[in-house]
Order: structure tokens, then sequence, then C-alpha cells
């Protein structure tokens, strides 16, 4: 099961204590705000991220790394999730009213089981993990996220995808209403995305639903999102409505929008520089105002796990 | 101590180095466009004496911009010499950047009265690089964004309306004279 609830009342229906809180939290605050002379930004301070329900049932994984995850606070106030503005704070301060359910996700092409399935059904016949992963984004910056999700392998071997399936491909929800930012085109929505069929089964790619054992907030890519640790953070895309099992290699949403920046691989690589700035350092994030950055890893030193994928490519060809 | 200022008048949220960087060029650019704004303003109200503070908008343009460039320099880069020297060199949008911060350099250093009466002729010609740094500055700023080119584009906007004053009234002078 997803979440503990009872059985007779949908959990939409429901408004969880601390929704219901914060809300009235929030209308108290922004009277006291409004009367004061902070600015927009520090209003926006006084704005909670809600934490989400607990998930039960999460099992450890040798996967995950040791090394200290960032704060509850920097994972949810510092995204790029353009459907919903291009600055690092507007997910976070644009999608608090984003409901990420009811939720469905669409699977077609070339694949014996195929449909449209409500989340609850697409996630229960699966087991939840936890996995501490590196996240790099291509602006150089990274964080360590303790995602809690799904291996892509167990979902894609449940849908029975035939021979002809090459490649695996990903889209966002597309909804002006819900997803403000989408009423300026800076991608051509909705947000694509796409892996080979050997890295969307390789063991360290999942399907994450929630961050530090609960339900992932909306400004993370609520309800269902991709997460490749071994590549740059755009190709974990977010809000997925639909899984498609194709023959040719799809286009990508940064990889259409800058095809000589941003590619379809676009594994992590400290020697193959971004046009514009340098790939060899990364800033992790919750350093503080005096840590340097750090050396970037190849493959975000996944390459245990995913170097034989890429063995005899060009990884500067196909960067 | 240095961070809880800032956090008193807004968050700097979970990267600092960036956001202060990002907000000492801001201001650098908005000054810069002050300073080009005075004479069109001195023209169009007749208060000549805003000429006054022109010097005094160049220097605070001078002292954000030299904010951002040190920022950038220690906090960003971690006075690391080998990534700095190819910054400047390899990216071009830092290229320009760092230009423009020379001329900078050169018409603060420049900027005094003393510096005025010695260099004569030579000054104006110095002084002439605020176009240059302006358009610089907003072709940097417009460089480095990765695809929401919407904040660079008022910047343009601005600098345009700011020069194509200047053309105007250069070419109503040459008709009349």
């Amino acid at each position: 099961m997803l979440i503990k609830r009872p059985a007779d009342v949908r959990p939409s229906e429901i408004t969880s204590k601390d929704n219901y809180l914060n809300r009235r939290k929030f209308i108290q605050s922004g009277a006291i705000a409004g009367g004061s002379l902070l600015t927009g930004q520090a209003l926006a301070a006084l704005v909670p991220t809600d934490r989400g329900a607990k998930l039960a049932d999460v099992h450890v994984s040798d996967f995950s790394t040791s090394e200290a995850t960032n704060s509850f606070e920097d994972i949810s106030t510092y995204n790029n999730y353009y459907e919903f503005g291009t600055r690092k704070d507007d997910p976070y301060l644009n999608a608090q009213d984003f409901e990420a359910h009811p939720w469905t996700i669409e699977v077609e092409g070339h694949a014996e089981k195929t449909g449209v399935f409500h989340l609850e059904d697409f996630v229960k016949p699966h087991m939840l993990e936890e996995r501490i992963y590196r996240m790099r984004c291509v602006e150089a910056w990274s964080m360590v996220i303790p995602w809690v999700g799904i291996p892509l392998a167990n979902i894609i071997k449940h849908f029975q995808p035939t021979s002809s399936a090459k490649f695996v491909r990903f889209e966002t929800l597309h909804d002006k209403k819900r997803m403000p930012g989408q009423r300026y085109r800076s991608l051509n929505w909705p947000y694509r995305e796409g892996l080979t069929i050997a890295e969307a089964t390789n063991p360290l790619a999942i399907l994450a639903v929630g961050i530090y054992g609960e339900v992932l907030p909306n400004q993370n890519g609520a309800p269902i999102r991709l997460i490749t640790p071994w590549k740059y953070g755009f190709k974990g895309i977010k809000g997925i409505v639909k899984m498609s099992f194709v023959e040719k290699q799809p286009g990508t949403s940064w990889e259409i929008a800058a095809p000589n920046e941003y590619g379809f691989s676009a594994n992590v690589n400290p020697e193959v520089d971004h046009p514009r700035w340098s790939q060899a350092r990364e800033r992790r994030i919750g350093g503080g105002l005096f840590a340097s950055k750090q050396p970037t890893l190849m493959f975000n030193g996944y390459g245990e796990q995913v170097a034989h994928l890429y063995d005899g490519l060009d990884l500067r060809r196909n960067f | 101590m240095f961070t809880d200022a800032f956090e008193i008048t807004g968050r700097l949220g979970a990267n600092p180095i960036e956001e202060i960087q990002d907000r000492f060029g801001y201001w650098g650019l908005r000054f810069v466009l002050l300073t080009l704004a005075i004479t069109p303003l001195r023209k169009v109200t007749g208060k000549n004496w805003l000429i006054r503070f022109r010097r005094m908008l160049g220097l605070f343009a001078f002292f954000y911009i030299l904010m951002h460039f040190l920022t950038w320099l220690i906090l960003d880069q971690s006075l690391l010499l080998s990534a700095i020297k190819e910054d400047i060199f390899e990216r071009p949008f830092i290229t320009i950047g760092f230009t423009a911060f020379l001329i900078l350099i050169a018409m603060a250093a420049t900027s005094t009265n003393a510096m005025r009466r010695r260099l004569g002729k030579r000054w104006q010609q110095i002084h002439y690089g605020i176009y240059v740094v302006a358009l610089l500055g907003v072709w940097h700023y417009w460089w480095q964004v990765k695809l929401d080119v919407r904040d660079p584009l008022i910047y343009a906007a601005i600098l345009v309306v700011l020069l194509g004053y200047r053309i105007r009234v250069r070419d109503k002078k040459k008709r009349q004279g």
C-alpha cells in the first residue's frame, strides 16, 4: 500500500491535518506580513512547505550513499521546475496548491500491457526503496537526496515491453491552469525525456514518489518523477503522466531547446564542458558561504553500475 | 553575522554564493543604466543639477561590479587561478563581463577632478567607455541565462531607449548645425 489510510475514504477527500493547520497559519501570517514593510521575498519565507504523509514499508537499499543528505528545506526550496516558473524559488512558491491526486499515468507503445492507470494501481505491485543519491545539476551544483521510489526496471518488467522497444519515453503533465509556468514557453511544453531501454532497466534508475520517507513535495515533481543519478538532473523528468515504449530515440526537451548545449545522454562528465561553463567542479549545496566547489565525478560517481552501458562510445560526441 | 545582515531583507536560499553574486550583478547593471539616464533626464526635465549625481552613480556601479567580481573570484572560484583563467579566456560571456569590469576600473581610477584636469581630452575618451560597459553588461547577463531571457530583455529595452535618445539628440543637432 502506498499510504496507510481508512479504507472507505479516498485520500483526495481528506485535508491532512498539516494542510489544515498550515492554511490557517498562512492566512494569519499573510495578515501580519501585509501590515509590515517586509519585502515580497520575506513574505515568501513565511509560506511553509507542507511535509508529506509518511510512506509505509520503505526498504533500505545498498545503492544508497553514506554521504550526508541535504536538508529538507534546501531540497524543497531550490528547484528547477520551469512548469512553475524559472526562478529557483518559483516551484516551492507556486506549487503549494498543485493537486497531485488524483493522478493517472498512460503506458503505451511496444509492450504487452498498456493502458491508463491510476497512480495507486501503477505503484501498488512494487516494493518501495529508499535510495540516497547524489543529484548533479547541469548548472554545476549538487545535492544528496534521500529519495523513496521504485526501481524503474521492476515497473518496466511489469508492462512487458517487446523487442521493438529500444527506448522509453516520458512526458509531463501539460496544463497551464495547474502549472502556471507553462504559460511562458521557456520550454516546448509538455516536458519530455527518454532513456535507452538499457539505461531504463539499469538498477540505479528509479521512479521516485517521496523524499525523507514522506510523500514527494509538489515542487520536487509530485506525485512521481524519474531519477537517473548518473546523469544531469534535467533528465529526471517530473510529474510523469505518460510512459511510452518506442523504437526511435525520442526528442528531449532541453536537447530540443539547445542541442549544442544539452544532449540525449547527458551523462555527468567532468571532461566534457558545457559550451558556456566548466563541468569539472560543482557546488555542493549546504556548504555555506565559504565552501569551495568540489571536483565532479565521472558518471556522478556511479561508474561502477553504469559505465559499461557506454563502452566504446565517444562521450564527447554522445554528450 | 554577514549572512544575517542579508537575511533581514530577504532569504539567500540554498545557494547563497550564487544569490549574492547575482544580486551584486543586478545592482551593478542597474547603476550603470542609471548613470546613462542622467543626461536624458536633464534634457527632458531641464534639471541640470542632476549632473552632479552622475559620478556618484557611476562609482556605485563600479562598487557593485567589483563586489560581483570578487564574489565570483573568492567565493565561487575559491581563488583557483587555473579555473579562473580558463573561465575568463574560454567562456565568452565571462570574457565580455571581465572586459566591462576592466573599463569600469579605468573609469573609477580617473573619476576624480584632478584626474580630469590632468588627462584633458583623453578623459572624455575613457569615459565614453560607459556605453561599452552598458552594452557588454547587458550582453553578459543575456548570455548567462539558460532559457528565460525575459529579465535581460527588460534591461536591453531600457538600454535601447537610453541610447536611442542620445542618437536622436545627436541627429537633431546635426540637422540644425
